[in-house]
């Protein structure tokens, strides 16, 4: 309708100068004013459905109650859900519970009823206003509107409610973590949290209960999650950046396209994949040769998570490395070569210091994409909350705990749900002035040299 | 209706094409006649086959013989024969893609970190083959330093610049021999007063001339035979042209320069002899004063009046 609308808009505005050959009387192109006549006729119409889709159902639930008989409109709340949501099933069709009595089957046409009824004066309507917003359009079409500036303003107006989706979502997201969080601070003093050496969040749900402590020191979590991504750092700095020098500098053509794409390949894996083999072959793996040298190594330990998380990391981190020595411009390899540097010379003493703000922010990103990592940690580093800096010994992050505590039952607002939000909170906080701070150092590196 | 009026509309538009057609036909005229005069002239040297002038001087350093360069198959340098004396500045000069800074960077082995390019003919450098297999090119361009177009400081700081090659080259056995060659070199390159306060600030923080007289100093430090310019002044504004023009006079006292430029004055100026290039074929090579007074050649005579280029 809209597209008839287009090429009703766009006639009518070349049949307005007198014909095509007087087009350039017109404001804009003829075809502005059939997009202006076309979002005339979409717009309205579409807002109208959007509305009624959200509204229909309560509408229609409302109106259903109305029809029930008195009783049953004076049962308590919850009640009241579930017989709705009977009604509602049979009339789908669906498995009901409880019997079929003559008032619910009555309450069950009804709804249909009115579904149906809704859905046609929903159909009416935006046809109608779809026909009406054309119309308008068409009574407004002058040679002087000025239809380019209006779609132009329309247009822009959706790709600022665009964008600001994605914007609005992060704050709404922030907003319940922090609320949450100032719950459960109003129910463990902040400084136990933040500074407390134990970790055990069993709390009563019964008062008879034995062996429930309930202490929220989350010390140990974030010494577990330091270590975890000291190690992984361990081994994807050195090994990815050696991996952007080579691929930047020396590596063929050849070379350079196959393994770019490999090694994109590896930061595609999803990290369950990489869970379960730290979990099945390098923690085993460890443990055994940790064993033959004598040492003392859990089935679940730190070392083995860090290093398949380091793994994990070494993409990103060879990428951003390689895109800031790429960004180091060529005169200054040149400049290097022609003073008689060799190859290497002219690595490390040129292009590794021009390129390092840039390779230091790529780290810091990566620092934070290794401590919001959950699922190979979750796997292979096991769930105690140890308070050790010992790398064979099963340790716990913050993300795992999360997990831990949002799975399995119990009460929405007790302690042990509020205290996820609040770690949640913090490595959020933490994050974030990593990554402000990562993308900050790159973006200035960048400035450098344009 | 609606294909109606689009075919209409577009019934409108041949007028103003017409007009673009109109304006592009000269031009696509020209371009087909300068064809023509290109490839003729082209003929004309085949023809000849020959540089004119003298490609041979006196006490030659840096010889090159039959001299060709290929870009894939792009044929960039074809049989170029030139000696360049120890004591002398020499002006590369041509058409825009005729092949001089491919000559220039053959001179110093630049070429051999472009994948596709390939250098036959000899290049010998006080008499050794530089392109032989056990010449070094490292070492190569320690003797045959290269000052580029644009000024390309390292962004370390003014000291480090100039220090650079010394360093790595281990010039200096202690700080102060190290002190003693950076104060020189800056001193030779004219910039010394300028910075003699600031040599811990980055050489990145100077002006384009000083950036440029940065780089002739971080150049002479490693103390070369051949200085290498190509197109030094390109980037830079008059008065900072007249400097670096009279450090290359004084500069010519102790080393070989050569020279690209695109400006026939600065040419006139600072070099003793001028290379004519034209299409990868070194067309003529003369004194100075001869190529602009005198020049023996057709295409010569049209790009020193300016009507090629
Ligand atoms: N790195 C390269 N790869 C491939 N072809 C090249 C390369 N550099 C130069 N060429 C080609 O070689 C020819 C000579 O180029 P060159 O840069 O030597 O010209 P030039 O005389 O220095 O020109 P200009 O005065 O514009 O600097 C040109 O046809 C150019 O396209
Ligand atoms: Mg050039």
């Amino acid at each position: 309708m809209s597209v008839a609308a287009f090429y009703v808009g766009r006639s009518r505005s070349i049949a307005l100068v007198g014909g095509p050959k007087h087009g350039t009387e017109l404001h804009s192109l003829p075809g502005y004013y059939g997009y202006f006549t076309a979002i005339w006729c979409l717009l309205p119409a579409l807002a109208v459905l959007l509305a009624w889709v959200l509204l229909e159902p309560r509408v229609v639930v409302a109106m259903v109650i109305q029809g029930l008989p008195a009783e049953q409109q004076a049962l308590s709340p919850g009640e009241l859900d579930l017989l709705i949501n009977n009604i509602q099933n049979l009339a789908a069709g669906d498995a009901v519970s409880g019997t079929v009595d003559a008032v619910l089957s009555d309450a069950a046409q009804r709804f249909l009823a009115l579904t149906a009824l809704s859905r046609r004066i929903l159909a009416i309507l935006t046809l109608g206003l779809g026909g009406l917003g054309a119309a308008i359009a068409w009574r407004r079409i002058r040679p002087d509107l000025r239809a380019r500036n209006r779609v132009e303003q329309i247009v822009l107006l959706m790709l600022i409610a665009a964008s600001s989706i994605a914007i609005f979502t992060t704050v709404g997201i922030v907003l319940s973590v922090l609320f949450e969080a100032i719950r459960f601070f109003q129910q463990v003093p902040v400084t136990e949290f933040l500074f407390g050496l134990n970790w055990s969040p069993q709390t009563a749900i019964r008062a008879d209960q034995v062996g429930s402590s309930g202490s929220f020191g989350a010390v140990p979590l974030f010494t577990g999650t330091l270590l975890i991504t000291a190690i992984a750092m361990f081994v994807a700095v050195p090994v990815g950046l050696m991996t952007a020098i080579y691929l930047a500098e020396y590596s063929s053509h050849r070379v350079r396209s196959i393994a770019k794409p490999l090694l994109e390949v590896l930061a595609g894996i999803p990290t369950v994949v990489y869970g379960f083999f730290a979990a099945l072959t390098v923690a085993p793996w460890v443990r055994r040769t940790g064993e033959s040298l004598g040492l003392e190594v859990a089935s679940e330990s730190a070392l083995a998570a860090g290093l398949v998380m380091g793994i994990m990391i070494i993409p990103l981190v060879s990428s951003l490395s390689d895109d800031a020595i790429n960004a180091v411009p060529s005169a200054m390899r040149d400049g290097a070569l022609g003073l008689g540097s060799t190859r290497s010379e002219t690595m490390t003493r040129v292009i590794l210091p021009a390129a390092l703000p840039g390779i230091v922010g790529g780290v810091l990103l990566a620092v934070s994409r290794a401590i919001g990592e959950t699922m190979i940690v979750v796997m292979a580093a096991g769930l105690a909350a140890n308070l050790t800096a010992n790398p064979f010994e099963a340790v716990t992050t913050v993300t795992v705990q999360i997990v831990t505590l949002l799975v399995g039952d119990q009460e929405f607002d007790s302690a042990k749900t509020l205290a996820a939000f609040a770690l949640g909170l913090m490595l959020f906080v933490v994050t974030l002035i990593l990554n402000v701070f990562g993308l900050s150092v790159v973006r200035k590196y960048r400035e450098q040299y344009d | 209706m609606a294909r109606m009026t689009e075919s209409n509309s577009s019934d409108e538009q041949p007028p103003s094409m017409e007009l673009d057609a109109e304006t592009e036909v000269p031009t696509e005229a020209a371009v087909a006649a300068n064809g023509a005069q290109l490839a003729l002239a082209e003929e004309q040297i085949v023809d000849i086959g020959e540089t004119v002038g003298n490609v041979r001087c006196e006490d030659p350093y840096v010889v090159a013989e039959n001299v060709n360069v290929f870009y894939g198959d792009n044929h960039a340098i074809k049989d170029v024969t030139l000696e360049i004396s120890k004591k002398e500045v020499i002006a590369l000069i041509g058409p825009s893609g005729c092949g001089k800074s491919t000559f220039l960077r053959c001179l110093n082995r630049m070429n051999d970190s472009i994948e596709t390019a390939r250098v036959s003919g000899d290049i010998s450098l006080g008499g050794q083959d530089i392109y032989s297999k056990e010449f070094d090119p490292v070492a190569l361009r320690a003797r045959v330093g290269m000052v580029f177009q644009k000024p390309n400081p390292f962004p370390k700081s003014i000291y480090d610049n100039v220090a650079y090659g010394p360093r790595i080259h281990g010039l200096a056995n202690d700080r102060a021999e190290l002190d003693e060659i950076v104060h020189n070199s800056l001193e030779r390159a004219g910039l010394l007063k300028e910075v003699k306060d600031r040599m811990d600030e980055p050489g990145t923080g100077l002006s384009g001339g000083q950036q440029q007289r940065l780089c002739i100093a971080r150049t002479i430090a490693v103390n070369p035979e051949v200085i290498l310019m190509d197109e030094p002044c390109s980037a830079l504004d008059p008065i900072a042209t007249a400097r670096i023009e009279d450090l290359m006079d004084e500069l010519s006292e102790d080393y070989a320069i050569v020279i690209v430029t695109h400006s026939m004055q600065q040419a006139a100026r600072v070099s003793g002899r001028v290379a004519y290039f034209h299409l990868g074929l070194l067309v003529e090579v003369d004194e100075t004063d001869k190529i602009f007074t005198n020049p023996q050649h057709k295409l010569t005579e049209d790009y020193i009046t300016g009507r090629i280029g």
